[in-house]
């Protein structure tokens, strides 16, 4: 048995044997129960690897008080869940969730994991990663598998201020890790007769070992969150001034969607950073992007190339924005903009002229 | 206090090029500079030295070059510049370079002191992972902190240290026991300029340079591209997905609003974002 032992040791210096590694696993991120909208869309990725692996795929929940979201990853996608709820798990802490992202990964041997990009999801995946140890990619926007036997994930990441796009691989490890950006996978549609076991975790650490306290969390409800996203009306230089905006979030209102920039507007000051679109914005894969007044430089088109649905208004017919458009008009859009809007609300049947409240916000 | 800034020399990718025809990276003319959130940490350290006093110890893994990199650092202040540096270490991932950069820490404190902060930055222009930071405070066993955009209060006497942390969600208030690794945000500080003084230092001063010699417990299989469980396989530039689109057109803006709005209603859109 020992001698045995020996030679697969000797053998796994050549030809690594991952073969008590399988499935995937997603670990799901959630604020006071409420889950990321980028967990659901690993979900939806994660079914897709499973199955190309002939394996199971795994959700991780992590939290208290949050044994809904178990049953709300199984609706999305995951064959089986493991929770871990307890009081000290409130709210995230790198020591404590790590621990338990640890005992669970040596216990299941998941052969992929993934976490979103957020500042959540990289703070816990890079500690993990390091105390496994294995190879973790960053921040990816496509994810595939080799099919067996090799069973490489293909972890791709925009490279150098995402001029270039890099595959990595992680051949002499498992599990490969990676982290997913927001918005780019997509969600299965929620199935709520998916009823699948939930296997249920202690939590090892006891409050006195914890080190830190979360004292407050000032949510920022009213910032937009582009990433998620559904439907982003975007201005640019076009525009004129800031007072155009007010226009494209009629517009947005009328559709349930929010106001995003290119960078122009943004340097100009007519709207925050945190609407703009592009390299140093924000890639965002919406499924109705509205392009207004906006040229369509490779800078900004980085960020919004991948949404659905396209439209774009612009004076200019040559702009190269009309390129990647599916929706191209030209024209000025002081007067086909408001037009929209009506148009769009005589449909829904929203009251004509400035609407009291919005209809939609952020539907994410 | 004893605070080590890690900072790393990179290539302003956002000054780099690709070059039409070969569909390749165009270096040529790129500047050198020190990783910008590196300095927000570098920036930190220094106003928690000129108000609480501390020693602050700057260090790097790279090429002879980032010797410049450190310098720049001294002439803002920093007491020490460490370039870490050996053929050895080339080919670096994120866990290779956190094992160097954490045996550098040691060394650090043996040198100088017991380490109170670590700083880094979120996240470098070239490598762009954010991993850097965890990978040291998980080796070294510190308390973590990222993302954070304020320090709010640094406490020696307790040895607690209170941030708050930039979220996509909001912010979130964090105090914690130090030791810690702390990575800097922009929203961290505004980057001072370098003093006279601290020209004429810098001018003068000669980094302090560790090789694979000054480390003799280093375990060889963890270094460089060997200790990198990560590779780089295929890379490509992203085409513009082009579509053939369809022009919207119409005698009045009206007639176009409409056209468009029946198109947008003509698939199964409407129900997938629940429009009415
Ligand atoms: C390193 C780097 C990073 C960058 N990062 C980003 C980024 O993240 N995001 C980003 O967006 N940009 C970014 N840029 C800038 C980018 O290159 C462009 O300069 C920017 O996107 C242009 O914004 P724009 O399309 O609004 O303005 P312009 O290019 O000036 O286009 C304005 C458009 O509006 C049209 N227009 C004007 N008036 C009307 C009207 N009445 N009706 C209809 N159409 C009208 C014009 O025909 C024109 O096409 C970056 C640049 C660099 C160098
Ligand atoms: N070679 C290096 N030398 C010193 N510090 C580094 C090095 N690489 C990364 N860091 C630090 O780790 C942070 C995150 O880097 P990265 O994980 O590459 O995005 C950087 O902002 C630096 O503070």
């Amino acid at each position: 048995m020992a001698e045995q032992e020996q030679q697969t040791v000797e053998k796994k210096e050549k030809e690594p044997d991952f073969s008590d590694y399988r499935g995937v696993m997603i670990v799901v991120e959630q604020r006071y129960g409420k889950a990321k909208a980028v967990s659901w869309q690993l979900l939806g990725k994660g079914r897709e690897l499973a199955d190309k692996l002939e394996t199971k795929l795994y959700a991780l929940v992590i939290g208290h008080e949050v044994e809904h979201l178990a049953k709300e990853a199984g609706y999305y996608g995951a064959d089986e869940v493991y929770l871990c709820d307890a009081p000290e798990l409130k709210d995230y802490r790198t020591r404590p969730y790590s621990r338990v992202c640890l005992k669970v990964i040596h216990q299941v041997k998941p052969e992929i994991v993934l976490f979103g990009a957020t500042g959540t999801g990289r703070d816990l995946a890079g500690a993990i990663a390091t105390h496994l140890p294995t190879g973790l990619t960053a921040d990816t926007t496509e994810l595939d598998v080799e099919p067996p036997p090799s069973r490489l994930l293909l972890a791709s990441r925009p490279a150098f201020s995402e001029k270039m796009m890099a595959t990595i691989l992680c051949k002499r490890y498992r599990p490969q890790m990676a982290t997913a950006r927001a918005g780019v996978f997509q969600a299965l549609p929620r199935d709520e007769s998916r009823e699948v076991p939930i296997i249920r975790v202690e939590n090892d650490m006891k409050e006195e070992e914890i080190a830190a306290r979360v004292l407050e969390f000032i949510s920022e409800t009213g910032k937009v969150n582009l990433e998620e996203a559904e439907i982003i009306v975007a201005g640019g230089r076009g525009l004129g001034g800031p007072e155009a905006f007010g226009m494209l979030k009629e517009l947005a209102d009328a559709l349930g969607g929010v106001v995003g920039a290119s960078r122009a507007a943004v340097d100009a000051g007519w709207i925050s950073h945190d609407h703009q679109v592009g390299q140093t914005g924000h890639t965002v894969r919406p499924k109705l992007y509205f392009a207004i007044g906006i040229s369509g430089a490779v800078q900004h088109t980085v960020g919004m190339s991948n949404s659905e649905v396209i439209v774009a208004i612009n004076k200019d017919e040559n702009a190269p924005i009309f390129q990647i458009a599916h929706y191209g008009i030209v024209g000025d859009l002081f007067k086909i903009v408001p037009a929209i809007t009506e148009a769009v609300k005589k449909k829904r049947g929203l009251p004509i002229g400035p609407l009291a409240s919005t209809t939609g916000g952020n539907r994410a | 206090m004893h605070i080590v800034v890690c900072i790393k020399q990179v290539p302003d990718s956002r000054e780099i090029r690709i070059d039409p025809k070969t569909n390749t990276l165009i270096r040529q003319g790129v500047p050198s500079i020190v990783n910008f959130y590196d300095k927000h940490g570098l920036e930190e350290a220094l106003r928690i030295k000129d108000e609480l006093g501390a020693r602050v110890t700057v260090i790097t893994m790279g090429p002879p070059p980032a010797e410049k990199a450190l310098k720049e650092c001294i002439s803002l202040g920093a007491d020490e510049g460490v370039l870490v540096t050996d053929r050895a270490f080339a080919g670096a991932d994120t866990l290779a370079t956190s094992y160097v950069l954490a045996k550098a820490i040691r060394k650090a404190e043996e040198t100088w002191g017991p380490v109170d902060i670590v700083f880094c930055g979120k996240q470098t222009l070239d490598g762009d992972t954010g991993q850097v930071g965890p990978g040291i405070a998980c080796r070294l066993d510190l308390e973590q902190l990222t993302y954070v955009g304020k320090v709010r209060k640094v406490d020696p006497q307790a040895r607690r240290i209170t941030v708050e942390r930039h979220l996509e969600d909001g912010i979130e208030v964090v105090e914690t026991s130090m030791p810690v690794l702390v990575t800097a945000l922009k929203e961290l500080n505004k980057i001072r300029r370098a003093s006279l003084p601290g020209m004429i230092r810098a001018a003068r001063y000669k980094p302090i340079v560790w090789t694979t010699a000054d480390f003799p417990d280093l375990d060889r299989s963890q270094i460089g591209l060997k200790g990198s469980p990560t590779i780089v396989g295929k890379t490509w530039v992203p085409e513009v997905r082009k579509v053939d689109g369809e022009r919207i057109a119409g005698d009045t803006p009206q007639q176009i609003a409409e056209q468009l709005v029946e198109r947008l209603w003509s698939g199964d859109l409407p129900t997938r974002l629940g429009w009415n």
